[in-house]
């Protein structure tokens, strides 16, 4: 029979894989909940959102050092025009030109315009327009995207921000107040282009507003990535949704991780929606799967005892306007018992995601001690990361750590530090350390 | 309760060969000595002659027969091959159940689904009305429910643990996470003429032991009652199903065999060898939790077995494992028994004369078992035994979560209230909270089935 009423918004549904077994006096619980989305943007069918359509910012960096070389603004130029293109008809867009300030550079009437053959052309040719001048106050542009997507009812609010310098011409905390106040009200991924960005700017706007960071290193390149980008947002069917986590009375949440496809530590964005129940957010959702790693410290029990560690549930806003309801649950267990069989094992998922949180942590160790001068630490912490990156199979992150260590024994994790690192490479090292892989089957 | 490593052929239990000439160590598990080739599974069989139990596998050492009253004129224990088991018509049994006069009314026991009558401290209904479900997270037990209190209609889905927190549709409590006691967290049944009562005990946490008690008829109408208990092996995938089908599979053959005029022994045997194949019928099936059965690395579903029939004046039990059926006359000054030789790493230590008993009940290999039911059982040994008791008493039929608290026969029937044969129910109840005071470290299930030879002078059955 045919399905006629496909829903464009993903069913979701959640697994959990633990050891729920403890040993006497044991109070962490480990569990990685895998949240898989299907049938909504990209299988489902197109261009019919229930909530209303997606809207796009596209914030370009057009301060004076994008003319050094000029191949920077005229790839910034072509991958904007490349996102464009992938707009489906009807999306609500606009293109942000931003230095020290923020100028709407199409619409320049500070709404958004709806894709169509006409706004695109028009878009393009506002494109030629962009010159790169002044200096750089992402903040600014991310309060602009804020107030272009805000103005407007939108399933799916999503901003591209692309820059290539450090955030000089505003204060650090003007930034981090800007990422507050936009938290949660847009997702955005974020691109540095060339060399000459702080990786740290770039990934804390990507994990704040829980969208991807990546490096672009030759402006060539960018097109194909913006164009991958926007069919990725085009992919989204459903946005803020979030995983809620109930504890029991004593119980402690030591962490939420997100661990799959990259590690973005939670824990610190929990809402509370009840006395003991909290959201975690997780952005917007098309076809997708993630895993996230929950540690709940529970109260000792005596043998015997079983107690419900957490619940955690799925939730995704009501597509008719109404509140926000739970759609699928999974529950995370504590049985103690005095068999070690049983409290010695670890489940496969949880060791891996403990050790792809262990790689990413260690190449972050491994090269902050390269910049201050710790040849030794360097050395410890990214053979340390190129064993797990072996060990667990993590072939890309294991191939950006061979540019920056001459690997002499993978498994023992013995490496040497390389004398001389692209630049590109150490930065492409440090922005894609959370990537992460998934259990071997 | 664990199975040791391998399934191991039967022991002979011989720690030297009994060869007078010879007198090398050998292995318990060899059929000959490796010196002088002298047969040691000969060798280990029990002199004939003696008044015996009848043991058709691996004869153990038996206790000592009750001393007889000179005047009695009851006959002596049976043997096996004086009772050929005959269908009703006194042909061979036939290898398959036969029924030849329509449907057969069920029996009127069954396999224990749970009585859902836990001894549990019960919620005080008066918490209920009073506390709220989200009440704050320090809200404590009232002060007033300091005695359980029948569960009222106010009480019910609130958590036995906390008192504060309504329990949720998967049967956790929302405000401690407790989970709840489940069905067969505490089972108890009681039908005429015998009692079972099943309790998760304190250290596990679920109960895979199982029974099923059954009241039936032999073919000239004298009443015959089963009693079978089963506890699962926790290190095999599913040991709660694994009991549950065995005791069931046992009790439903002895209601239907016993009325076609089965020998008792035979049925037992029947019985056993049927609940075996339901056991291991489950190892072809995925369980629901084969997720967590990966952590057991791979094994099937394995429990052990003892049961119990009384009819007018025969006592039969039968076992694989290590449960036990103990007798306990109900003139305490007359010796009680234990009517079972466990197949486990202590007995057959105990038996090969490497250990005391003390010793071996001490060793952590001592519950290590050596027979049980299920797919990976090495080979299938049904114990079955026929005994014709003198006197009044009862046949407690338990898992080892019991008998681990009282062990000796003479500590069993200390433990057996004095009208345990009046009130079964209440005798069983008792045993099972002995093992709780003394620290319930395994699921305690336990049958009293109270016993009554037959009159002086009666005919034999």
């Amino acid at each position: 029979m045919a399905n006629f009423a496909k829903p464009s918004v993903p069913q979701f549904s959640v697994d959990v894989y633990q050891n729920e077994y403890l040993p006497v006096g044991g109070r962490d619980v480990d569990a990685v909940v895998t949240v898989t989305a299907t049938g909504g943007g990209t299988s489902g069918a197109r261009g019919v959102t229930t909530g209303g359509p997606a809207g796009v910012v596209i914030v370009v960096d057009c301060s004076g050092s994008m003319d050094y070389p000029p191949t920077k603004m005229e790839g910034a130029r072509a991958a904007t025009a490349a996102a464009i293109d992938t707009l489906r008809d009807g999306t609500s867009f606009a293109v942000v030109a931003g230095n020290h300030a923020a100028v709407p550079l199409y619409p320049d009437h500070g709404r958004l315009a709806v894709a169509g053959a006409r706004t695109r052309a028009e878009a393009k040719e506002a494109l030629g327009r962009l010159t790169a001048d002044g200096g750089t106050a992402i903040g600014t542009w991310l309060r602009l995207a804020d107030a272009l997507l805000g103005g407007e009812d939108l399933a799916i609010r999503h901003a591209v921000l692309l820059t290539d310098g450090r955030n000089e011409h505003e204060t650090p905390e003007a930034l981090r107040a800007a990422l507050d106040a936009c938290a949660g009200r847009f997702t955005c991924d974020a691109r540095g282009v060339g060399t000459d960005w702080e990786v740290k700017e770039v990934t804390g706007i990507a994990s704040a507003l829980l969208g991807s960071a990546d490096i672009v290193a030759d402006p060539a390149a960018l097109a194909a990535d913006f164009t991958a980008m926007m069919e990725n947002v085009m992919g989204k069917g459903v946005a803020d949704v979030a995983l809620r986590l109930w504890t029991p009375v004593g119980a402690e949440l030591v962490f939420v991780k997100q661990v799959a496809p990259t590690v973005a530590d939670l824990t610190a964005r929990r809402t509370d929606t009840g006395p003991r129940s909290g959201d975690y957010p997780l952005g917007s959702w098309g076809d997708e799967s993630r895993d996230y790693h929950v540690r709940v410290r529970v109260p000792a029990n005596a043998v015997g005892q079983e107690m419900l560690a957490a619940r955690a549930s799925l939730v995704v806003p009501d597509p008719l306007g109404g509140d926000a309801r739970p759609v699928s649950q999974g529950l995370i267990r504590a049985v103690w018992t005095n068999d070690v069989a049983m409290t010695t094992a670890i489940d496969p998922q949880v060791a891996h995601y403990t050790g792809q949180a262990e790689l990413a942590d260690a190449i972050q160790a491994g090269l902050d001690a390269r910049k201050s001068g710790d040849q030794d630490g360097a050395t410890a912490k990214l053979g340390r990361a190129v064993q797990l990156a072996a060990a667990s199979g993590n072939a890309d992150t294991a191939k950006l750590l061979s540019k920056v260590v001459d690997v002499v024994d993978a498994a023992a994790g013995t490496v040497r530090l390389k004398a001389k690192v692209a630049e590109a490479d150490e930065m492409t090292l440090e922005t894609r350390s959370t990537k992460t892989v998934r259990v071997k089957r | 309760m664990r199975m040791s490593q391998k399934p191991q052929p039967p022991s002979h239990g011989l720690a030297v060969c009994p060869d007078p000439e010879c007198g090398e160590p050998v292995d318990p598990r060899d059929r000959f000595c490796g010196a002088c080739g002298h047969e040691l599974t000969a060798a280990a069989e029990l002199p004939a002659g003696q008044d015996r139990p009848t043991m058709p596998i691996a004869a153990p050492v038996w206790p000592e027969a009750p001393p007889r009253d000179p005047g009695s004129l009851s006959t002596l224990t049976q043997h096996p091959g004086e009772l050929p088991g005959t269908d009703s018509g006194g042909r061979d049994l036939p290898t398959v159940p036969v029924r030849t006069d329509g449907p057969v009314a069920p029996p009127r026991g069954e396999t224990v689904r749970g009585g859902g009558d836990f001894e549990l401290a019960a919620p005080d209904p008066r918490a209920a009305v009073r506390v709220e479900p989200e009440a704050p997270s320090g809200a404590a037990p009232r002060p007033s429910a300091t005695a359980p209190q029948p569960a009222g209609e106010a009480a019910e889905g609130l958590c036995v643990a906390c008192r504060a927190g309504r329990v949720d549709g998967d049967g956790y409590c929302e405000n401690c996470g407790h989970a709840q006691p489940r069905e067969r967290d505490h089972m108890e049944r009681e039908l005429g003429t015998v009692a079972a009562v099943s309790d998760r005990g304190l250290r596990h946490h679920r109960n895979e032991d199982s029974f099923a008690i059954t009241e039936t008829s032999l073919p000239d109408g004298r009443p015959a009652t089963v009693a079978i208990v089963c506890d699962g092996v926790s290190s095999a995938h599913r040991p709660d199903e694994a009991s549950a089908a065995a005791a069931r599979a046992a009790g439903a053959v002895l209601g239907e065999a016993l009325p076609r005029g089965t020998h008792p022994q035979q049925a037992m045997h029947e019985a056993i060898v049927t609940a075996a194949a339901a056991v291991t019928a489950l190892a072809r099936t995925e369980g629901p939790d084969a997720g967590a059965d990966s952590l057991h690395g791979g094994n099937s579903p394995a429990c052990t077995i003892v049961g119990s029939v009384v009819t007018d004046g025969l006592l039969v039990v039968g076992w694989v494992g290590d449960s036990r059926a103990y007798w306990v006359p109900d003139d305490r000054t007359a010796p009680a028994a234990r009517l079972t030789e466990d197949d486990s790493w202590a007995a057959q230590m105990v038996k090969a004369g490497l250990m005391n008993e003390a010793q071996a009940y001490a060793d952590e290999r001592a519950h290590a078992i050596t027979g049980w039911l299920g797919a990976d059982a090495y080979e299938l040994e049904p114990h079955t035994a026929a005994f014709k008791p003198d006197r009044a008493g009862v046949v407690v039929v338990c898992t080892d979560g019991l008998w681990n608290y009282a062990e000796a026969a003479e500590a069993m029937a200390g433990t057996v209230p004095a009208d345990a044969a009046l009130r079964p129910l209440h005798a069983a109840r008792v045993l099972v909270g002995h093992a709780l005071d003394g620290g319930g470290h395994d699921n305690i299930t336990v049958a009293v089935t109270p016993f009554t030879p037959t009159p002086p002078g009666a005919p034999s059955p």
